[in-house]
């Protein structure tokens, strides 16, 4: 318990030292920092494996200088080694990241690392996120120029960031965007809002292939327009991108395309949206042979609700880069106070309902497999839809205040998974879950959260042999989950934890073949436990937990990575300054 | 282990070292609209009364609590002190289609503005959502907190009102 404690002193100087932005030559110095560690100890009934070091850990510290118009930062970051379910390949230490920019009236110009997306990411979107561990960072120049109001250009030029090197590939690129009530004289009072975009980006890589003769240089563009009036807005942008044969596609020479449609309408308690995508073979990676989360230049999203309660988020969707067409809906409603269903606080209410289906692919000829290496790979049709269901999710969510102390959210969801399609093993996976997050406030700056959940999967049929089939529970089963939560505002946390696996089980065979399908484990009855405390103060926070981590896919914005089993002590710091 | 440990130590008690200038100010990013307008923060004002800024996404429990608790009482916080809160929404292009629906659908008055690449995230260090910055009226950051526990919003307009009467919140 020495190393927490040492921990802890550290952090208590350092929230002493909030806020203490310095200045040196007249500019400041500002910053942020992570670490975050975890010991790890074998379990062999949820799967959790202990690691040679006995503990792991990931760190990072952001410092930024700026003065005037000038910035320049940097970031180191240690994985010393990289805690379990994150890319190994970050194992070290050092310096990751480096900039300086100059923004003046006219223009911004960044050399260095930087971050960047054209439109909604369709051909371009580097990015990081810490909890995924992805950086897709560009090493190279960034030039903004704003010539007139309205008007905003962006090029760029550089290579990828992968893990302590830089990809082979190297990415030019040019947005330009053009807010048309401000350029044209007259259209300023208008209520009708026009913005319009463009952006062309492109790749090179030498072609070293001893088979194919692969295209150096790839390139991709795309258009987009955006539109408003009175609470009513559309952003569409449709994108293309030449041949590419990569290990995404499996070496096709097959163009990509991608249509994404967002539109909402929205007054004072009452908000509609609807989105709409179409995606064919649009994996655009500054390396043909990149795979997971590495290189990827450009970012689809996935257009399914990002659940935050854990079991409904447990079967996650993410998009197909290969070829999806699907849609999503949601409505959000507030009942006023003093109304039937809104009662005395009003009662908040969001119904949500996504479907994706694969695209359709036909052969080429009598001869060709489809996605057969070095040829068109399939026909489709723009914005044709399969039969082949991927996800649908419904789900609807009640907020709504009971008392001034109680607070209430109710929480349905129904979910159909092919899991078959997405990871590549089991079948359709059909779940339904509840949860309640109750909150009580005990007494000023007091509150208790009980959080309940509870996902059940439905039976399907396992052929024994020709003759004899037997119903089983889809993928792991059954799970239930508590959650006590005890906060004192503004600085303590304590909470509690347990997920729990159950499985009906009718007979013996059932029972034996569902351990067979697990592969003689029968994820009967395991409990998943977590102690946790937390301490914040201003911009500091330290955090504390020790209890047994359920092997899953955890994702943030759609982008996924899979989180083994683990058991063990974790402690994070993060602070501001 | 040991090594980090020591370099975090040494690093805070360098950073109380410096002089406590507090000078930090709004750094200048490009933003968009609900509706998809470019707006540059630099722009961010309140005649010379004080703002919240606060960093949330649609995604984030945490977050909508906090701005829910909030909008119960933003009326009063704005008729007492002049306060302004701008809630700056870090969901991507996957959900930020959701942003306009949600927030008006909750009925909340606040300046909302989307952050769809987490740039004005990255230029103002913010580690994690829910994190929320007081500017005083001259533009600078004065006290900044992250995460949310239920009744956080009470210190936090404490010291909203001693920034109101022109007192210093050190």
């Amino acid at each position: 318990m020495v190393k927490p404690f040492l921990l802890f002193l550290g952090f208590m100087m350092l929230q002493q030292a909030v806020q203490a932005q310095f200045d040196i030559a007249g500019g400041s110095i500002t910053g942020n920092f992570k670490l975050e560690a975890q010991t790890y100890q074998e379990d062999s009934m949820i799967g959790a494996e202990k690691v040679a070091e006995k503990m792991r850990s990931n760190s990072y510290m952001n410092l930024k200088y700026s003065n005037g118009n000038f910035t320049a930062g940097i970031r180191f970051e240690g994985y010393l080694k990289t805690m379990l379910g994150y890319d190994q390949g970050y194992d070290g230490f050092g310096l990751a990241n480096r900039f300086a920019s100059y923004s003046g009236e006219l223009f911004e110009v960044t050399a260095g690392n930087f971050y960047e997306q054209f439109g909604n990411g369709l051909i371009l979107r580097t990015y990081e996120d810490k909890d995924l561990g992805y950086d897709n960072s560009l090493d190279g120049a960034r030039v903004k120029i704003k010539p007139i109001n309205g008007v905003v250009i962006t090029g760029i030029i550089g290579q990828q960031r992968l893990y302590w090197e830089k990809g082979e590939g190297i990415v030019r690129g040019v947005d330009g965007e053009f807010s048309l009530n401000e350029l044209i004289p007259g259209l300023d009072s208008s209520e009708n809002r026009f913005i319009l975009g463009g952006s062309f980006v492109s790749k090179f890589q030498a072609d070293e292939d001893p088979l194919y003769i692969l295209p150096e240089n790839v390139g991709a563009g795309a258009g987009r327009l955006n539109f408003s009036r009175d609470g009513f807005i559309l952003n569409t942008e449709f994108a293309y991108k030449g041949q590419d044969p990569s290990a995404d596609n499996n070496k096709i020479y097959k163009p990509g395309s991608a249509l994404l449609m967002n539109t909402n309408y929205s007054q004072s308690g009452l908000g509609i949206m609807v989105q709409y995508k179409w995606v064919d073979n649009m994996g655009f990676r500054s390396e043909r042979g990149a795979q997971l989360n590495n290189l990827n230049i450009n970012y689809l999203p996935a257009i399914t609700r990002n659940h935050a309660y854990a079991f409904a988020a447990m079967y996650p969707y993410a998009t197909q880069i290969d070829g999806e067409a699907g849609f999503q809906t949601e409505i959000f409603y507030k009942f006023k106070k003093e109304t039937l269903l809104g009662g005395k606080y009003g009662t908040q209410v969001t119904f949500n309902y996504a479907r994706v289906h694969d695209i359709q692919r036909k052969a080429l000829d009598s001869l060709t497999v489809i996605g057969q290496d070095g040829t068109d790979g399939y026909k489709t049709n723009f914005l044709s839809m399969s039969d082949s269901l991927l996800n649908q999710d419904i789900n609807i969510e009640i907020t709504k205040k009971l008392s001034d102390n109680w607070k209430v959210i109710l929480t349905y969801q129904h979910l159909d998974f092919n899991q078959a399609a997405l990871q590549g093993h089991g079948g359709m996976v059909n779940t339904n879950t509840v949860i309640a997050d109750i909150s009580w406030r005990i007494k000023p700056k007091h509150t208790l959260r009980i959080e309940s959940q509870v996902l059940f999967t439905d039976k399907a049929d396992f052929a024994i042999d020709s003759l004899h089939s037997v119903k089983i529970k889809q993928d792991y089963g059954n799970w239930a989950m508590l959650v006590l939560e005890y906060s004192v505002s503004p600085h303590w946390f304590f909470a509690l934890s347990d997920q729990f696996n159950f499985v009906s089980i009718d007979d013996e065979i059932a029972k034996n073949t569902f351990k067979y399908v697990h592969n003689g484990d029968d994820f009967h009855r395991n409990h998943y436990y977590t102690v946790a405390m937390g301490y914040s103060k201003g911009a500091s926070r330290i955090q504390m937990s020790y209890g047994k981590q359920r092997e899953g896919i955890l994702c943030v914005g759609g982008v996924c990575r899979n989180v083994p089993a683990a058991y063990g002590f974790n402690v994070s710091i993060s602070s501001t300054f | 282990m040991k090594k980090m440990i020591v370099s975090v130590t040494f690093l805070s008690m360098c950073v109380l070292g410096f002089s406590q200038g507090g000078t930090q100010t709004i750094p200048s990013v490009d933003l968009k609209t609900m509706d998809g307008k470019t707006i540059n923060s630099s722009t961010f004002s309140n005649n010379g009364k004080p703002m919240v800024i606060n960093f949330w996404a649609t995604w984030c429990k945490p977050c909508v609590l906090e701005l829910s608790n909030m909008a119960e009482i933003y009326d009063t916080w704005a008729k007492e002190t002049g306060v302004k809160v701008i809630a700056i929404s870090i969901d991507d292009t996957r959900s930020m289609a959701r942003v306009a629906p949600f927030v008006n659908g909750k009925a909340w008055e606040y300046e909302v503005y989307i952050d769809p690449n987490s740039d004005f995230k990255r230029a103002m260090n913010v580690p994690n959502v829910p994190h929320t910055f007081l500017i005083d009226g001259s533009g600078k950051i004065v006290w900044q907190h992250t995460s949310y526990a239920d009744g956080d919003e009470n210190e936090l307009y404490e010291m909203i009102k001693k920034l109101a009467k022109g007192e210093s919140i050190k």
